[in-house]
C-alpha cells in the first residue's frame, strides 16, 4: 500500500545463546529487547513477572551466576555464557525448594505475583548467609515490593526455610500459624 | 495433608479442616510460577493493543487524525470514541463512562484511541502517530473549584453543579442531644487520597470466533459486572459473551470497575477477528486508579462526663475525580459506620461528591470508611484527653451491644470489639506505656468495623448473592464451581476447605473451578470483605444436600439410619461400628447407582435489613467485623519523621476458617494502613493541580521491607450464626484502626494533633512549631466549605418508635397508611 511507514530500524532480530535453568536457549530477538521479555514472550518462562518495567519494584527479579539482577534493566547481550536462573528453576529433583515450600505453607505467597522476585532474592540471600538474622533478612528483601503480606509471612518463611536448609528439623511456631494469645 | 486433631467448633464437633492452618489449594501454582496470570496467556495470532491517553486535563476533542498510524506496516486496526458509543458505568445510577471519549476528555490519561497491531512495539509506534487536536477547557482540581459555578461542569447528571452525589440522612434530633451534652467536640479532619498499587498492572486479552462468540480473559475482581458492561457496549446477548477472571495479581477494590480497555480489546477482537492483548504500564495504571477518595471530614459530637455520646453530626466531602465509578456508594459509606462501634442516639449525616479532572476515585479495602472511621477515632482519643479518660477503658465503657440496631438501622449481630480492646490493651503493656513513655515516644489506640459483605447487590434484583455447583464423580472426584475470583485471599481455598468439611475428604484433592462465566454460577465479586460469608455459606449449603444423597444412598445400603452415617479421611463410615467403612468414592458410586449424576447446588441472599429509608441500602451485612490496634511510635522532634515500631492488632473473625491466612490477611491490612497513614498519596501538581505527582512505582511511596515493623496478631472467635461455620470478614476491616492508632500515638509521643494524614514529616514539624509558638500543637484542614445541603432525610431510630422509614415516607408507621411501591433502593454497595 502506498504511504506505508517502516517501523524502527531497531526491530532487526539477533541471535542470543543463553543458558537458562541449566539448559542452552537460542533466542532471536532484536538487541533492544530485555531479558524480562525474552524469558516470558520467546521463551515462554511466564513465571518472571513484570511491575513497572524501569527497575523500580524488584517482581522480575532472576538470578545470574547466582546474584541477583532486575530482568526488566537487562538485555541478553550483556548475559552471554552466564547461568541465568528463573522461578522455573528452583525445583529439584527432590520437589519444592525449600523456601519454595515454606511460602506455601505460612501463606507467604497471597496473590503470587511478586513471589518469583522474592523467592529468588531470598536463595541468593541463603546461599550467601545460611543463617540470616531478621535485619539481613530486611535488607536482602528491600528492593522488592509485595503489596499483599506486610513482608512478615515472607520473613518467616525464608527463615523458616533457611533452617531447613541448615538440616534442622524446624516446623512454624503456633504463634505464627494460629496467632498471640 | 489434613491433620486427625481437629479443633472443636461451637457445637462441640470435630473439625477437621475448618480452624486449621493449612496451605492454600493454589499455593503451589503460586510459589512455582504456574499460576497463568492474564498477561502469561498467548494466543496465535494475537495481536497487540495499546491506547492513546489524554494529555489535556479537561478538554473539548476537536478532531482524531488516525490515518498516519492507520498507514503503519503492522498495524491491523484503530479504534476512537464514535466506535463504542454506548456509556458503561459500575453502578446503573452513574453511566457516564466511554470505552474511549467521544468528544471531551476529563483527566490526563483518560483514553481517547486504541491501536491493534502485530506487536506491542508497533502499537506503541502507531499510538504516537494519531494526533489530537483539543480545545482546552478550565480545569477542575478540587471539590472547592468544582463547588464553584464559574468552573465548567464535567458531566450534566448528579446533584448539582459538578455535584455527582448530595445526600443528608438525620436519625432523632441531634441539635437536641448535643445540647444536652455535658462536652461538645468539633473537629477537622482530611485523609488523602492513595492507590491500590497491585503489583500486576492490569491486563485484558480478547479473542472472537467465527460463530460470534467472545472470550475474554482479565484480571478483574469481579467478572460478572464485566460480563454485563460488554453486553451492554458491545450490544450482544450476553449468552455469546465469556468472562474469565484470572488470577489477580493483587486487587484491593483497583480491579472491581469494567475498565474501558476491557471492552476496547474485546471490540479490536471482534473487528480484527483475531486475539487481541493489552498489559497496562504502570503509569497508566495509576490513571485507572478507582483508588481511596481524598475526603474532607467535618465532625461535632456531644460527650456526656463518662464519655458517652449524645449525638453526633457528620459532614463529608469527596473529590470524586472524573468519573462516578462505585461514588454513590462511597458517598453513603462515609457516613455509614460511624454508629455501629459505639452507641450514638442521635445521628445526622451530610455527604458530597464532587467531579474534579483527575482519575477516578472508587472502592479501596475498606471503601468509603477509614477516612470516617480515621476521624471517628482521633476526635474519640481528643475527647478523653478533655475529660480525664483513659482512651481504651471510654472506649471499652460504651459499646454497641451484640443483636441490637443502631440509630440508623444497622443490625449488629455478635460483637467482639470489647474483647479486641481488652486483648490488645494487655499484650501491648498499654497501661504502663500511655501517657508514660519518655518524650519522643508514644502509644495510641484505635478501633474500627467493616462488613462481610453488603446487603445488597450493585444492581437492584432479588437473587443470590452467590451461587455453588458441586460436582461428584464416580472416582471420588469432587469439583465446586463458582464464580468468585481469587484475587490473592485465598477464595478458592475457602471453597475447597468448606466442602472438605462437609464431605471428610483432602482439600487438596478438590478441584476448584472459578470465576469464568460460562462454566461458573454467578458470585457478585470479590469486593466489601463478601467471599468468605457468602461463597461458603453457599459451599456450606451445597457440600449438605450432597452429604444427604450420600448419607441417603450408604444408610440404604447399610440397613443403618441417616445419623450413623460418618464422613472423615475420605471414607465413609458406621460412627457406631467405625470398622464399617468404605472409601468416600465408593459412597458416590451407591448414590450415583441410586439417583443418577451427582451434582448439588447451594446459593446464599443476604439477610433483609431493617432500614427502609432512601440511603438504607449501604452499611448492612451479614455480620460486622470488629478491630482494635494499639500502636507504638517514635516521632523524632528535629526531622518529624514518625516511625512505627510496634503494632498489636485483635480482629473479631467471628471463626478462622484458615488462621494463618487470616492472620495473613490481618498483616496485610496493619501493612497497607500504615502506608497510607504514613507516605502514600496520589497527589497533582502543574495545570492547576491536575496532572499526577508520580505516577510511577518509585516515587508514589509505598513501605519496603525498611518501614515494616513486627506485628502481633490475635484472632477473636466469637461465631457468628450467620457466617459459614462462625466466620465474618478479615480482608480489609484490620486496615481501619491503623491511621487513626498511628495519629493518636504521635499525639502521645510529642503532644502534637495531626489531623491530616499522610502524617509527613513536614505536617508533624508545622504543629509542633505551632505549638512552640505558643499556638495549638496541631496540623490540619481549616473550616470546610460552604454547601447548601439537602433537606435531610429524617428517620426515627429504633428507640424513639421508628420503623426504618423516612418520616416523609407515606409508608412511615407514623403516617398512617401502608402503600407499598416497588421503587429500587438506592445506593446498593461494595
Amino acid at each position: 500500500m502506498p504511504g506505508h511507514e517502516k517501523s524502527l530500524p531497531s526491530g532487526e532480530a539477533v541471535q542470543w545463546r543463553l543458558r537458562v535453568n541449566g539448559e542452552d536457549a537460542v533466542v532471536s530477538a532484536p538487541v533492544h529487547k530485555t531479558l524480562l521479555e525474552v524469558l516470558r514472550e520467546d521463551l515462554r518462562l511466564t513465571g518472571t513477572k513484570h511491575g513497572c518495567e524501569l527497575g523500580e519494584c524488584g517482581t522480575c527479579t532472576v538470578l545470574v551466576d547466582g546474584e541477583p539482577i532486575l530482568s526488566c534493566l537487562t538485555v541478553p547481550a550483556a548475559l552471554q555464557g552466564r547461568e541465568i536462573t528463573t522461578v522455573e528453576g528452583m525445583e529439584t529433583a527432590d520437589g519444592l525448594h525449600p523456601l519454595q515450600r515454606a511460602f506455601a505453607e505460612l501463606g507467604a505467597a497471597q496473590c503470587g505475583y511478586c513471589t518469583p522476585g522474592f523467592l529468588l532474592a531470598a536463595m541468593a540471600l541463603l546461599d550467601g548467609d545460611a543463617d540470616p538474622d531478621r535485619g539481613r533478612i530486611v535488607e536482602a528483601l528491600g528492593g522488592n515490593l509485595c503489596r499483599c503480606t506486610g513482608y512478615l509471612k515472607i520473613y518467616e518463611a525464608v527463615e523458616l526455610a533457611a533452617a531447613r536448609m541448615r538440616g534442622e528439623d524446624a516446623e512454624p511456631s503456633e504463634e505464627v500459624l494460629y496467632g498471640g494469645a | 495433608m489434613v491433620e486427625p486433631d481437629g479443633r472443636p467448633d461451637r457445637d462441640g464437633a470435630e473439625l477437621r479442616v475448618v480452624g486449621t492452618s493449612l496451605p492454600k489449594v493454589d499455593a503451589v501454582a503460586k510459589v512455582t510460577g504456574r499460576t497463568k496470570f492474564a498477561d502469561d496467556l498467548f494466543l496465535p495470532r494475537m495481536l497487540h493493543c495499546k491506547m492513546l491517553r489524554s494529555t489535556e486535563a479537561h478538554a473539548k476533542i476537536v478532531s482524531i487524525d488516525t490515518s498516519r498510524a492507520e498507514a503503519m506496516e503492522g498495524v491491523v486496526d484503530v479504534l476512537v470514541g464514535e466506535d463504542l458509543p454506548i456509556p458503561y458505568g459500575i453502578l446503573p445510577v452513574s453511566q457516564d463512562e466511554h470505552a474511549l471519549c467521544l468528544d471531551r476528555v476529563r483527566f490526563v490519561g483518560d483514553p481517547v484511541a486504541a491501536v491493534a497491531a502485530v506487536d506491542e512495539e508497533t502499537a506503541f509506534d502507531a499510538m504516537h502517530r494519531i494526533e489530537v487536536e483539543y480545545e482546552p477547557l478550565e480545569p477542575v482540581a478540587s471539590v472547592e473549584d468544582a463547588l464553584d459555578a464559574e468552573d465548567p461542569e464535567l458531566h450534566l447528571y448528579g446533584d448539582g453543579h459538578n455535584v455527582h452525589k448530595a445526600v443528608a440522612l438525620e436519625f432523632g434530633d441531634v441539635d437536641a442531644a448535643l445540647s444536652e451534652a455535658d462536652l461538645v467536640q468539633e473537629d477537622v479532619l482530611f485523609y488523602e487520597g492513595n492507590t491500590h498499587l497491585p503489583m500486576e498492572q492490569h491486563a485484558a486479552l480478547a479473542d472472537w470466533t467465527p460463530e460470534e462468540k467472545l472470550t475474554l480473559w482479565t484480571s478483574s475482581q469481579t467478572p460478572h459486572y464485566v460480563h454485563r458492561a460488554l453486553a451492554k457496549v458491545l450490544e450482544m446477548k450476553p449468552a455469546k459473551i465469556r468472562v474469565i477472571a484470572t488470577p489477580n495479581g493483587g486487587g484491593f477494590g483497583g480491579k472491581s470497575d469494567p475498565f474501558n480497555h476491557e471492552i476496547v480489546v474485546a471490540e479490536l477482537a471482534r473487528r480484527t477477528g483475531r486475539p487481541v492483548k493489552i498489559a497496562l504500564t504502570r503509569e497508566e495504571v495509576f490513571y485507572c486508579h478507582r483508588g481511596r477518595h481524598p475526603v474532607l471530614m467535618w465532625v461535632k459530637s456531644g460527650f456526656r462526663k463518662d464519655g458517652s455520646i449524645t449525638g453526633m453530626h457528620f459532614r463529608s466531602f469527596l473529590d470524586g475525580g472524573a468519573y462516578g465509578s462505585y461514588g454513590v456508594a462511597t458517598t453513603y459509606y462515609t457516613g455509614a459506620l460511624q454508629t455501629v462501634t459505639y452507641p450514638v442516639p442521635a445521628y445526622k449525616f451530610e455527604g458530597l461528591r464532587a467531579f474534579t479532572n483527575k482519575p477516578p476515585c472508587g472502592p479501596k479495602r475498606g471503601h468509603g470508611t477509614p477516612q470516617p472511621r480515621f476521624a471517628l477515632e482521633v476526635h474519640l482519643d481528643k475527647v478523653a484527653a478533655r475529660l480525664g479518660l483513659d482512651p481504651a477503658r471510654m472506649r471499652l465503657d460504651h459499646l454497641v451491644e451484640p443483636q441490637s440496631v443502631t440509630a440508623n438501622y444497622l443490625k449488629i449481630g455478635s460483637m467482639g470489639l470489647g474483647r479486641c480492646i481488652e486483648t490488645v490493651v494487655e499484650e501491648s503493656g498499654w497501661e504502663g506505656k500511655f501517657g508514660r513513655l519518655p518524650d519522643g515516644r508514644g502509644i495510641g489506640l484505635a478501633c474500627g468495623s467493616y462488613i462481610s459483605g453488603a446487603g445488597l447487590p450493585i444492581y437492584w434484583n432479588n437473587m443470590p448473592h452467590s451461587g455453588v455447583q458441586l460436582k461428584l464423580d464416580r472416582g471420588g472426584g469432587v469439583t465446586v464451581f463458582c464464580g468468585s475470583t481469587d484475587i490473592g485471599q485465598g477464595s478458592d481455598s475457602v471453597l475447597a476447605y468448606v466442602v472438605a468439611e462437609v464431605l471428610g475428604v483432602d482439600p487438596f484433592e478438590i478441584e476448584v473451578v472459578t470465576a469464568d462465566t460460562s462454566l461458573t454460577p454467578v458470585d457478585l465479586g470479590s469486593y466489601s470483605s463478601r467471599v468468605t460469608l457468602m461463597t461458603g455459606n453457599a459451599a456450606l449449603q451445597a457440600a449438605e444436600r450432597a452429604r444427604e444423597l450420600l448419607v441417603k444412598a450408604v444408610g440404604e445400603e447399610w440397613g443403618v439410619p441417616g445419623n450413623r452415617i460418618g464422613f472423615g479421611e475420605g471414607r465413609v463410615f458406621d460412627v457406631e461400628d467405625p470398622v464399617r467403612a468404605i472409601e468416600f468414592a465408593e459412597a458416590v458410586v451407591l448414590a450415583e447407582a441410586a439417583f443418577g449424576t451427582i451434582g448439588t447446588v447451594g446459593s446464599y441472599t443476604p439477610p433483609k435489613s431493617p432500614g427502609r429509608y432512601k440511603g438504607a441500602g449501604v452499611g448492612p451485612t451479614p455480620a460486622y467485623s470488629y478491630a482494635a490496634a494499639a500502636v507504638e511510635v517514635t516521632v523524632d522532634r528535629e526531622t518529624g519523621e514518625t516511625r512505627v515500631d510496634e503494632v498489636w492488632i485483635a480482629h473479631d473473625i467471628g471463626k478462622a476458617i484458615n488462621p494463618v491466612l487470616a492472620i495473613g490477611q490481618v498483616e496485610g491490612s496493619v501493612y497497607m494502613g500504615m502506608g497510607e497513614a504514613l507516605m502514600e498519596e496520589m497527589t497533582y501538581r502543574a495545570d492547576r493541580g491536575v496532572v499526577h505527582r508520580h505516577p510511577s512505582l518509585l516515587e508514589y511511596k509505598s513501605p519496603t521491607t525498611h518501614e515494616m515493623c513486627p506485628v502481633h496478631t490475635y484472632l477473636i472467635e466469637d461465631p457468628d450464626p450467620e457466617g459459614p461455620f462462625g466466620a465474618k470478614e478479615v480482608g480489609q476491616g484490620p486496615l481501619l484502626p491503623i491511621p487513626p492508632a498511628i495519629v493518636n500515638a504521635v499525639h502521645d509521643a510529642v503532644g502534637a494533633r495531626i489531623d491530616a494524614i499522610p502524617l509527613t514529616p513536614e505536617r508533624v514539624l508545622a504543629a509542633l512549631d505551632r505549638g512552640a509558638a505558643g499556638e495549638e500543637a496541631r496540623e490540619g484542614p481549616g473550616a470546610p466549605p460552604e454547601f447548601a445541603w439537602p433537606e435531610p432525610v429524617r428517620v426515627p431510630p429504633p428507640w424513639a418508635g421508628g420503623d426504618g422509614r423516612a418520616v416523609d415516607d407515606p409508608r412511615h408507621i407514623g403516617a398512617g397508611g401502608v402503600r407499598e411501591s416497588a421503587r429500587e433502593p438506592e445506593g446498593a454497595a461494595p
